[in-house]
């Protein structure tokens, strides 16, 4: 591809069930979305060829636009009037994804930090391994022979520090003789990024029994994580290795204009940009049928995981597991026996393509949404943290403060923007259901804006944005994203009925309104204006991000839900009692207009 | 023109099946190309490196990683037997001499000076690889195994625990939605494929269980109920690996569901016959669907169907619906038509048109039934 700017662009997303095609054209000075094919993904039998899906779903951006992209299963390229593109770019998590175990020294530093380093790069972590992770050495040999990853990442010991524990480590490997899940006999691709003075012991080890690549520790001394080093080695070994023996991948990767990017990484780097050129504080999560991927960016680091046991449809049943009935009972403003729960659920996970035809198992499946995102993103709090083993310099405050190190990164107050995607928050019959699915899982406080990705668009435009970042982020605000609105939600709590907060919301260019929000009240005004400005004078008490029973004025964002008032307290705790909770839930469901009457 | 997917299940009298038979790693292939094999012959056999069990010997000896050489009595390669002494000190004192024993049979895989362990490897475990159905050889893979071709009843479940197995179907009920209960299970029932109707609980499989039933198929079962057999919940539909004592699959899905008639009628037609089943269950990345599997020609049936199913709907295909309300219920399709329609939840989605055997008529989403391939 050369130097100029592309004006005409496609880009597909292989997903594990569909492929999804969209054409960007630039339009003046902008980029615009303009057509969108879809057809599903050709890796398993009888196809076992990823680049036929591909071509099936451009096919479909040809007939919609009139505009000839393809000469048989060439991509004409450049675009020469209404014929050709400049360029072709994707993204790929078909096949389950790039899956990888990692293993560390210690389980709470280098194991998670190597957790972090995989998780960022787009991978799915199937199991760390660490010399202390309570296992017995024979039950982590067995272990790795088990699991057949698509490649391994191997750290451990600070540079110059004790060789023996990541030594270790790299004995059981061979010992247990990994196979990789793809290509029966081809070498296990390992990446040693631990104690630069074990390097030869590893290469003695594992130089023969495996693809093994040398980069740099991932954790040199205990104050710093060096990640990206290792993360572009995984990125090259997805691409030369893992996507080499998928079905056609080595088809599709001479198609492309840029490197293919795991699905989820091209997600994370969207999210990314978004929050660097807003300077914001983002949330976002894609939540799937079988996993569920939360990312984050808080204070400019960035963070990613993926819960692979929770989903709406494949794993909808871990979710039930994991959350227990009651808590998924909770959320529905009617009676629901236990049994007939569990039945529905499980008719979902073995026919994952259904959907709800009724209001009532509408309401079961987004019971079930508000868990898994609520899990998910107690999974993401937990590895967001400031880096542990660190020596941190104390002053006597903070002694009685009883802070320590690895404390969570996520500050729900600080959090500027939450943005939703996946089936059952971008494909939600209202826009209302959606916004409350996020606030009730995320409990956000303060003031956060919100909005879905409308199409699942983001995969397209975190791989375009490797080649132009302008054309990335113009689809991002004028096409992807799907503005919902802004939440604002005092934190405290106080009796019901009690005077919380006086508002004004000042949208720009449209009338001011305000009002009084009481305690347990959820109130839902429209505001479709893109911008506008609040008022806040929080009750003693109550924070709204100024501090308790201080003022605030905030920027705030209208959307096809408008703004939401949320005097449920925080933290948001539904009443116990069942007749009280239902009536609650219906209070409040009546008053987002969350679902016909 | 565009065709969408529809899943659907088969439910075949009679077609040709190829199963690909394949060892994990490279083994011996025990079967030649053009041989009839039994259900219950082994094909192909490998042998599995066995477990390895670190033992250290540094920290046991309190000697540095490297100074353990010198107390090592058995070395790379060599046999040992469980208690084994694998290595000792030396000390002047006879009373502070320390040994250590091997935990395990097998032999000495690898010794480390760096890290001072010794990693011992139990003997392989030999994997027989058989048939699973009777039939014959039509293609061998070298150093991995065979495919076995076979033509008779092919009839998939829509979910199902426990591996392969086989025998003799037995009906042990009437109709297709009576329930199968602990007393319909006789002892004549062991080693049978025992076929029941809509449900079976709890009560029901333990007596299967102990009666030494290999299988049970029926239209549906509790949740709750498989949660306790198992003593976990399924988190996600990959099985087959489950040993509760026979092989589950349930046919419609779980509640109490009558078996399809026409499911049921098939079963019936072939009982007393030799079948091969398995509960093996995945649902995505490569979907598996339990099955049963009745090699040969059912009475009354002269021909075998050879062609894949259309894999789309039409008019007059059958349909089973596979989402509330109306879950279970089996019709025809009267139209499909194109455009999006409103349903009760508010989603705009595609419908078709079903008509019951009563003559109802229902408007479903196209995504809530599946097709029955016959």
């Amino acid at each position: 591809m050369e130097n100029k700017e592309p004006r005409i662009i496609i880009a597909t997303d292989c997903g594990s069930t569909t492929t999804k095609a969209i054409l960007i054209e630039k339009k003046g000075d902008t980029y615009r979305q303009t057509f969108r094919g879809e057809a599903p993904t050709t890796v398993e039998a009888p196809f076992e060829d990823v680049t036929k899906g591909v071509l099936n779903a451009i096919t479909e951006v040809e007939e919609l636009s009139g505009r000839k992209i393809l000469d048989g299963e060439r991509i004409i390229t450049p675009a020469d009037g209404n014929t050709g593109v400049d360029v072709y770019v994707s993204t790929s998590s078909a096949g389950g994804g790039l899956q990888m175990m990692v293993a560390g020294a210690v389980k709470a530093m280098t194991g998670e930090s190597a957790q972090r380093c995989a998780l960022g790069a787009g991978a799915i972590v199937m199991d760390v391994l660490a010399s202390n992770d309570g296992r017995a050495d024979h039950e982590k040999i067995e272990r790795i022979r088990q699991l057949r990853p698509d490649m391994m990442l191997l750290s451990g010991g600070t540079d110059g520090g004790t060789v023996t524990h990541v030594v270790e480590l790299a004995q059981f490997l061979k010992a247990a003789d990994p196979k990789p899940r793809l290509g029966a006999s081809y070498k296990l691709p390992v990446i040693y990024a631990g104690n630069n003075k074990a390097r030869p012991q590893i290469e003695e080890i594992l130089g023969d029994r495996t693809a093994l690549i040398v980069t740099e520790n991932l954790r040199p001394v205990l104050e710093r994580e060096n990640l990206m080093p290792a993360r572009h080695k995984i990125h090259d070994i997805f691409l030369e290795h893992v996507m080499q023996q998928a079905p056609g991948y080595p088809k599709l990767m001479k198609m492309v204009g840029a490197p293919i990017m795991p699905t989820p990484a091209a997600v994370g780097t969207m999210t990314e940009k978004f929050a660097k050129a807003n300077n914001f504080n983002v949330l976002a999560v894609d939540i799937g049928g079988a996993t569920t991927d939360v990312f984050s960016v808080f204070t400019e680091v960035f963070n990613r995981t993926v819960s692979a046991n929770l989903g709406m449809s494949y794993s909808i049943s871990n979710v039930m597991a994991e959350a227990g009935l009651p808590n998924l009972l909770r959320w529905l403003p009617f009676d629901l026996d236990e049994q007939d729960l569990r039945n529905r659920l499980k008719n979902k996970m073995i026919r994952p393509t259904t959907i709800p035809q009724t209001v009532e198992e509408l309401q079961v499946e987004h019971a079930v949404s508000r868990e898994a995102l609520r899990l998910a993103f107690e999974q993401h709090k937990a590895l967001a943290v400031g880096l542990k083993g660190v020596q941190q310099e104390r002053s006597i405050s903070d002694a009685f403060d009883q802070t320590s190190s690895g404390q969570s990164l996520i500050k729900l107050m600080d959090l500027d923007y939450i943005i939703g995607s996946g089936g059952i928050l971008a494909h939600s019959p209202r826009r209302t259901q959606s916004m409350m699915m996020m606030i009730d899982a995320y409990q956000p406080e303060g003031v956060t804006m919100f909005a879905v990705d409308s199409i699942f668009m983001m995969p397209h435009l975190g791989v375009l944005s490797q080649i132009s970042e302008k054309a990335a982020l113009d689809v991002f605000y004028h096409d992807c994203l799907v503005r919902l609105g802004t939440c604002v939600a005092p934190k405290g709590l106080a009796k019901e009925g009690a005077n919380i907060l006086d508002w004004e919301l000042a949208p720009e260019g449209g009338k001011p309104v305000s009002g009084t929000l009481r305690f347990g009240e959820l109130l839902h005004l429209p505001f479709a204006e893109a911008r506008g400005k609040l008022m806040l004078k929080p009750a003693k008490g109550f924070d709204v991000g100024a501090g308790p029973g201080n003022a605030r004025e905030a920027k705030c964002e209208g959307g096809q839900v408008g703004l939401v008032l949320d005097g449920r307290g925080r933290p948001f705790e539904l009443p116990k009692a069942h007749s009280k909770r239902i009536a609650e839930l219906n209070k409040w469901y009546k008053a987002m207009e969350l679902y016909p009457a | 023109m565009a065709h969408a997917y529809t899943p659907g299940l088969k439910v075949i009298p009679c077609t040709v099946l190829r199963k690909r038979r394949v060892l994990p790693i490279p083994g011996k292939v025990l079967a030649s190309e053009g041989q009839e094999v039994p259900a219950t012959d082994v094909v192909a056999q490998t042998e599995l490196p066995g477990k390895v069990f670190p033992v250290n010997i540094a920290n046991r000896l309190s000697v540095t990683a490297g100074e353990i050489p010198a107390f090592l009595l058995k070395k790379v390669g060599d046999p040992v037997k469980k208690g084994e002494i694998v290595a000792e000190n030396r000390p002047f004192i006879k009373w502070f001499k320390t040994s250590v024993e091997s935990p395990v049979t097998g032999t000495v895989d690898s010794v480390s000076d760096v890290t001072g362990q010794m990693l011992l490897r139990e003997p392989p475990k030999v994997l027989p690889l058989l048939s699973y159905i009777k039939g014959k050889v039509v293609e061998v893979h070298p150093n991995f195994g065979v495919t076995v071709e076979t033509e008779g009843t092919f009839i998939q479940g829509i979910f199902g625990i426990g591996g392969e197995t086989n025998g003799p179907i037995a009906m042990a009920v009437e109709t297709p939605d009576e329930e199968l209960t602990p007393e319909h299970i006789k002892d004549e029932h062991r080693g049978r494929i025992v076929i029941g109707g809509k449900h079976a609980g709890l009560a029901t499989i333990k007596r299967a269980i102990e009666a030494g039933v290999h299988a049970i198929v029926v239209g549906g079962i509790h949740d709750r109920d498989l949660r306790q057999i198992l003593g976990y919940d399924i988190g996600v539909a990959v099985t087959g690996t489950e040993k509760i004592g026979l092989t589950l699959i349930v046919t419609e899905g779980f509640g109490m569901i009558p078996m399809a008639d026409y499911t049921f009628k098939l079963l019936a037609s072939r009982n007393g016959e030799n079948a091969s089943v398995s509960g093996a269950t995945q649902i995505r990345a490569g979907v598996m669907r339990p099955e049963i599997i009745v090699p040969g020609y059912p009475k009354d049936v002269k021909e075998c169907k050879r062609e894949e199913g259309r894999g789309w709907i039409e008019p007059g295909d059958p349909v089973r619906i596979i989402r509330e309300p109306h879950f279970g219920t089996i019709g025809t399709v009267l139209s499909l038509p194109p455009e999006l329609t409103k349903c009760a939840s508010e989603s705009h989605v595609r419908v078709l048109e079903v008509q019951l055997a009563d003559g109802t008529k229902l408007t479903v989403p196209r995504a809530n039934i599946e097709v029955l391939e016959k």
